[in-house]
C-alpha cells in the first residue's frame, strides 16, 4: 500500500506527495507526457535527444548536475516511446535543491548550441553503443516497423537512423519544448522525509508562477489490426541465429492486458515456465527463449524472442514456439499454474514497495494512466484474471494473421577472421 | 520576487546512522548476522560460501557448482526446485562472484516455512544430474559465444587477465574449459566448499521470532560439516609483464577502452582516500572523464573510472566505449586528465561538491533493510568494523587538494597502466 496525498497548482502541474520517514532521503520524480510516439516522423529520436539536453543548463541556472551534486543529491532520466521520465534523489534536507532545480528547467531552459551540438555527438555514440555495435543491437529497429505500419511505436525510442539526430537545430529544439515542456504536461511526485503542507508551500513557490502553457493534445494515427503475416530475415555478423515473433496486443487501459501480462508470465517467467521447461529443458531446442509485453500505451507488442540450439532449423525452432502458443489457445491453464503467476505478481509488486524511487515512479506513471490509486489496486487486477480470460486472448492474439516474425541469421564464413584475431 | 539564479540554502550531511545486526553462532560454526526492520512481511536471507582455492586445471568449477545448485538434488528435479520457489512467489538466486558464491532467497515471511526448505535441500544435497549438467554447458557455451562479440566484455576479460593473471578473478574460460566439466568434480568440490564452516548467513526483513527458528533450525544442529574443511585460500596473483593489448575489430563502430592498474583494497589505510580521488576523476556524473570526454568531446556515451576490493587484491579501472575514429583522442585526453590530478591542486569548490555528493551517495544508498545488511557485509568481507564507515565519513569531510595531489603521485601512473583497446586504434 502506497499512500499519498495530492493537489493541483493553478497553473495544471499536478503533485502527489508520499511520505516515508523511514529514510533520511527524498525523492522528486518529474515525469513529462512526452515520448517518441509524439515525434514527427522526419525527426525521430528527438524525445530523447531532448532529454539529454535538459541537463545542459536552464534559463537561470548555467547547469543542472552541478548544484545538485553539491548539496548530495544525483539524477538521472529515462525516454519511452510514450513518457520522459526525471528523477533527482538527495537528503531531504536539502529538497528545496530539487525544486529550485527542476522549476528553472521547467520555466525555461538555455537553448545552447555547445549543448546541443555535444548532446547530438553523445547521442550518436549512445546510438552506435546500444543498438549498432552489439550483437543483436539493432533487432528492434527492424522489428518495430514489421508490427506498426501507422503508429509512432514504428520507431524506436533511439530514433529511425543517425541522420535525424545529426540534423536537429536550435530552433527543433525550442519548438518542443514549448510544445510539450510545461505544467500542465507534467506530474511531480515528492517523496521520502517529507511533510504535504511544506511540498504545497515549496510547489507554489517554485512551479506557482510558470506559465501554464499551452495543453498538447495528442492525435495520434492508431494502428490497424493486423491480418497478414509478416515475415522478414536479417543477416549479420552474430554467431548464433535468432528468431522473433511478434504479435499486437492489448495497450497498456485495454480489455485484456492483465490477461496478456499473466500469459507471458505462464510462458516465461522464471525456470518453471512453460517456454524454459518445455524447449530450453526438456526438448533442448534453444539456448534462451523469453516470452513479454511491452506495455505500451497504444496497441502493444507481445514478443517471442528465442536462440535455437546448433543443428536446430529455423523451421523446427518456429514450430515448437506455435506448438506452445497453440496449447495456451486450446487448453486453460491448469489452476496451480495460475496460482503461480499470479503468487509471483504478487510478491514482485509487494518487494517493488522497499524502494522510495520505485514507489515514486509508479504514482507518477499511474497517475498519468489515470489514477494514481490504481497502483494500489493492482495486485487485485492481476488476481481476477481467470485462465478462460487468458485462453481467450491467446486466441486473439496468436494468429499466424496477427504475427511478425524476424529472423536473425548469422552469417557463416564472412565472421571467421574476425574470430580469430581475438 | 524570487529570484531563481540563487541557489536555495543547503544543510550539511551530519550523521549517517547504520543499523548494525545482531549475531548467533550456529552450533555447526555457521555464523548467522540478521537485521530486523521494514513493514513488508518479506525477508531476504543469503548463504554466502567462501569460493574454493583456484585450481588452473579445472578452473570453472566454482561458477559451475553455484550456477548449477538450482539444477536437482537426490530428492528433488530441477522442475520441482523451480516450481516450489516459484508457486510461492518467491524468487531463488545462486550467483558466483570473485570471492564468494552466494545463494540468495527473497521470500514473502508467511511462506518461508515451504520455500525454505528448498534451500536446506540444494545446499545440502545438489546432485548436479548428468543431463542438465550437458544442458549447461551447451547453453553457457553459446552463451559465450554472443558475450565474446561485445567489445566491452573482450576488453574486461582481457583486462582482467593481464592484472590478476590464471586466478579466480585473471580467468577467461572459453568453450573448451566448459566442455571438460566434469559431475564427479563437481560433486567432490560441492562437498568441500557447501559446509556450515565456510557459510555465513545474511537475513534482512521483518525477523521475528518464527523465521528465526525456521532458519536456525533448517541451518543449526541438523546441518552437519563434512569430514574436511573447504581449502579457501588462493594462489598469489601474478600480473603480467606486457601493459599494452590491442584487439582489432575491423568493422568496429566503437572501440571499448579499459585502462587501470593494481590497487589496494578496503583494508588499507588510503583506501577511503583514494575513493574520492577515484570520484573525482571518474566516480560520478560530473567527474572530470565525464566532463571532458561526454560533455566537452562529445567522444563517449558514458566514461567512468571504479576500484574493485577484492579478498586478495584490488583494482583502479577507466572503462568507456567511444567513436572508432576518436579512440586515439580519446585516450590521450584520459592520460591529460590522470596527470592534471597529479600535477594541479583540486580546487577547494570541486573538491567541496565531491565530499557532499560522496556523503549523499553513502546515505542515500541505505534505502531500506537489504541495503543496511550490504553495507555490513561490504566490511565484514574485508575484516573490517563499523569503524570503517566513522573513517570514511571524516576521510571524505577533512580531505585537502594536497592530500588528493599526494595520493593521485602515489597511485596513479599513465605509463605503468594496462590499457586494452578492443574496436580499432
Amino acid at each position: 500500500m502506497v499512500k499519498f496525498n495530492r493537489f493541483t497548482l493553478d497553473n495544471g502541474l499536478r503533485v502527489l506527495v508520499h511520505e516515508d520517514n523511514t529514510t533520511p532521503m527524498a525523492v522528486v520524480n518529474i515525469l513529462y507526457d512526452v515520448g517518441a510516439r509524439d515525434e514527427d516522423e522526419s525527426q525521430t529520436g528527438f524525445a530523447h535527444l531532448f532529454e539529454h539536453l535538459m541537463f545542459g543548463g536552464s534559463v537561470n541556472i548555467p547547469t543542472y548536475d552541478e548544484p545538485l551534486q553539491r548539496v548530495g543529491g544525483e539524477n538521472n532520466a529515462f525516454t519511452s516511446n510514450d513518457i520522459t521520465n526525471y528523477y533527482i534523489t538527495l537528503p531531504a534536507v536539502n529538497l528545496e535543491t530539487a525544486f529550485w532545480l527542476e522549476s528553472d528547467r521547467m520555466l525555461s531552459l538555455a537553448f545552447s548550441e555547445k549543448s546541443l551540438e555535444v548532446q547530438r555527438n553523445v547521442v550518436m555514440e549512445e546510438f552506435k553503443q546500444r543498438y549498432l555495435n552489439q550483437p543483436y543491437g539493432d533487432v528492434w529497429l527492424h522489428l518495430r516497423p514489421m508490427v506498426y505500419k501507422q503508429h509512432p511505436y514504428r520507431w524506436a525510442t533511439i530514433g529511425k537512423e543517425l541522420s535525424h539526430i545529426e540534423n536537429a537545430s536550435i530552433e527543433d529544439v525550442k519548438a518542443f519544448f514549448k510544445k510539450h515542456y510545461n505544467p500542465q504536461n507534467a506530474i511531480m511526485v515528492v517523496g521520502g522525509d517529507v511533510k504535504t503542507e511544506d511540498i504545497k508551500a515549496l510547489a507554489e513557490k517554485w512551479f506557482g508562477p510558470i506559465p501554464a502553457g499551452e495543453k498538447y493534445v495528442r492525435n495520434l494515427p492508431q494502428e490497424p489490426e493486423q491480418h497478414q503475416a509478416r515475415r522478414e530475415t536479417v543477416t549479420a555478423n552474430v554467431p548464433l541465429n535468432d528468431v522473433y515473433i511478434a504479435f499486437q496486443a492489448p495497450g497498456r487501459l485495454e480489455d485484456g492486458y492483465y490477461a496478456v501480462d499473466l500469459m507471458g508470465d505462464v510462458l516465461s517467467r522464471g525456470n518453471s515456465s512453460r517456454l524454459y521447461r518445455s524447449l530450453v529443458k526438456d526438448q533442448q531446442l534453444f539456448s534462451d527463449i523469453h516470452a513479454y509485453m511491452t506495455g505500451s500505451f497504444d496497441t502493444g507488442m507481445f514478443v517471442v524472442e528465442g536462440k535455437p540450439t546448433e543443428g536446430v532449423s529455423i523451421d523446427q525452432a518456429e514450430e515448437a514456439i506455435w506448438q506452445q502458443l497453440e496449447l495456451l489457445k486450446q487448453t486453460e491453464v491448469p489452476e496451480d499454474e495460475l496460482t503461480k503467476v499470479k503468487n509471483k505478481t504478487e510478491s514482485t509488486l509487494m518487494f517493488s514497495e522497499m524502494s522510495l524511487l520505485d514507489k515514486a515512479m509508479n504514482l507518477a506513471y499511474y497517475e498519468l494512466l489515470g489514477d494514481a490509486e490504481a497502483l494500489n489496486h493492482e495486485a487485485d487486477k492481476y488476481l481476477q484474471i481467470t485462465a478462460e480470460q487468458i485462453k481467450e486472448q491467446a486466441n486473439r492474439i496468436f494468429r499466424k494473421g496477427n504475427s511478425s516474425t524476424l529472423v536473425y541469421l548469422a552469417a557463416q564464413p564472412a565472421t571467421e577472421e574476425i574470430e580469430e584475431t581475438e | 520576487m524570487l529570484d531563481r539564479t540563487l541557489a536555495p540554502h543547503f544543510g550539511a550531511i551530519e550523521h549517517i546512522k547504520l543499523v548494525e545486526p545482531k549475531h548467533i553462532k550456529l552450533p555447526n560454526g555457521s555464523n548467522l548476522y540478521y537485521f530486523n526492520s521494514g513493514e513488508q512481511d518479506l525477508v531476504r536471507i543469503e548463504w554466502v560460501f567462501g569460493n574454493v582455492r583456484f585450481n588452473a586445471d579445472r578452473p570453472l568449477l566454482n561458477s559451475a557448482v553455484i550456477t548449477m545448485l538450482t539444477e536437482g538434488t537426490s530428492t528433488l528435479t530441477a522442475s520441482q526446485i523451480a516450481d516450489k520457489i516459484d508457486y510461492y512467489g518467491a524468487f531463488l538466486q545462486a550467483e558466483y562472484g570473485y570471492d564468494n558464491s552466494v545463494v540468495t532467497l527473497y521470500s514473502l515471511s508467511k511462506h518461508l516455512a515451504s520455500t525454505l526448505p528448498v534451500i536446506k535441500d540444494i545446499i545440502t544435497d545438489s546432485v548436479f544430474p548428468e543431463s542438465e549438467l550437458q544442458t549447461y554447458i551447451r547453453n553457457q557455451q553459446q552463451k559465450l559465444q554472443v558475450s565474446l562479440q561485445k567489445n566491452d566484455v573482450v576488453a574486461r576479460r582481457t583486462f582482467n587477465k593481464a592484472i590478476y593473471g590464471e586466478s579466480l578473478y585473471g580467468f577467461a574460460g572459453d568453450g573448451a574449459d566448459y566442455q571438460q566439466l566434469q559431475r564427479a568434480d563437481m560433486l567432490a568440490h560441492f562437498k568441500q566448499m557447501y559446509q556450515p564452516s565456510n557459510c555465513d548467513i545474511f537475513l534482512a526483513g521483518k525477523i521475528d521470532d518464527e523465521v528465526l527458528n525456521l532458519v536456525t533450525d533448517a541451518f543449526g544442529a541438523s546441518w552437519a560439516n563434512g569430514p574436511e574443511s573447504a581449502d579457501i585460500s588462493q594462489p598469489a596473483v601474478k600480473s603480467s609483464n606486457e601493459l599494452f593489448y590491442f584487439i582489432e575489430k575491423p568493422e568496429a563502430l566503437q572501440s571499448a577502452i579499459r585502462i587501470g592498474t593494481r590497487s589496494i583494497n578496503r583494508s588499507h589505510p588510503d583506501f577511503p582516500a583514494l575513493q574520492v580521488l577515484n570520484t573525482i576523476l571518474g566516480g560520478y556524473f560530473g567527474s572530470r572523464l565525464m566532463a571532458n570526454i561526454r560533455e566537452d568531446k562529445g567522444y563517449t556515451y558514458g566514461i567512468g573510472s571504479g576500484m574493485s576490493a577484492l579478498k586478495h587484491g584490488g583494482a583502479l579501472f577507466i572503462a568507456t566505449e567511444v567513436g572508432a575514429d576518436v579512440c586515439r583522442d580519446a585516450l590521450s585526453e584520459i592520460e591529460k586528465e590522470i596527470n592534471r590530478l597529479k600535477t594541479e591542486l583540486v580546487p577547494q569548490e570541486e573538491l567541496d561538491l565531491v565530499r557532499n555528493y560522496m556523503l549523499g551517495s553513502l546515505l542515500g544508498s541505505l534505502e531500506n533493510v537489504f541495503s543496511h545488511a550490504d553495507k555490513f557485509k561490504n566490511v565484514y568481507f574485508s575484516d573490517l568494523d563499523y569503524a570503517y564507515y566513522d573513517r570514511y565519513t571524516n576521510v571524505v569531510k577533512a580531505i585537502t587538494p594536497q592530500d588528493v595531489l599526494d595520493l593521485a603521485n602515489k597511485y596513479l601512473d599513465f605509463d605503468k597502466m594496462y590499457k586494452v583497446i578492443v574496436g580499432k586504434y
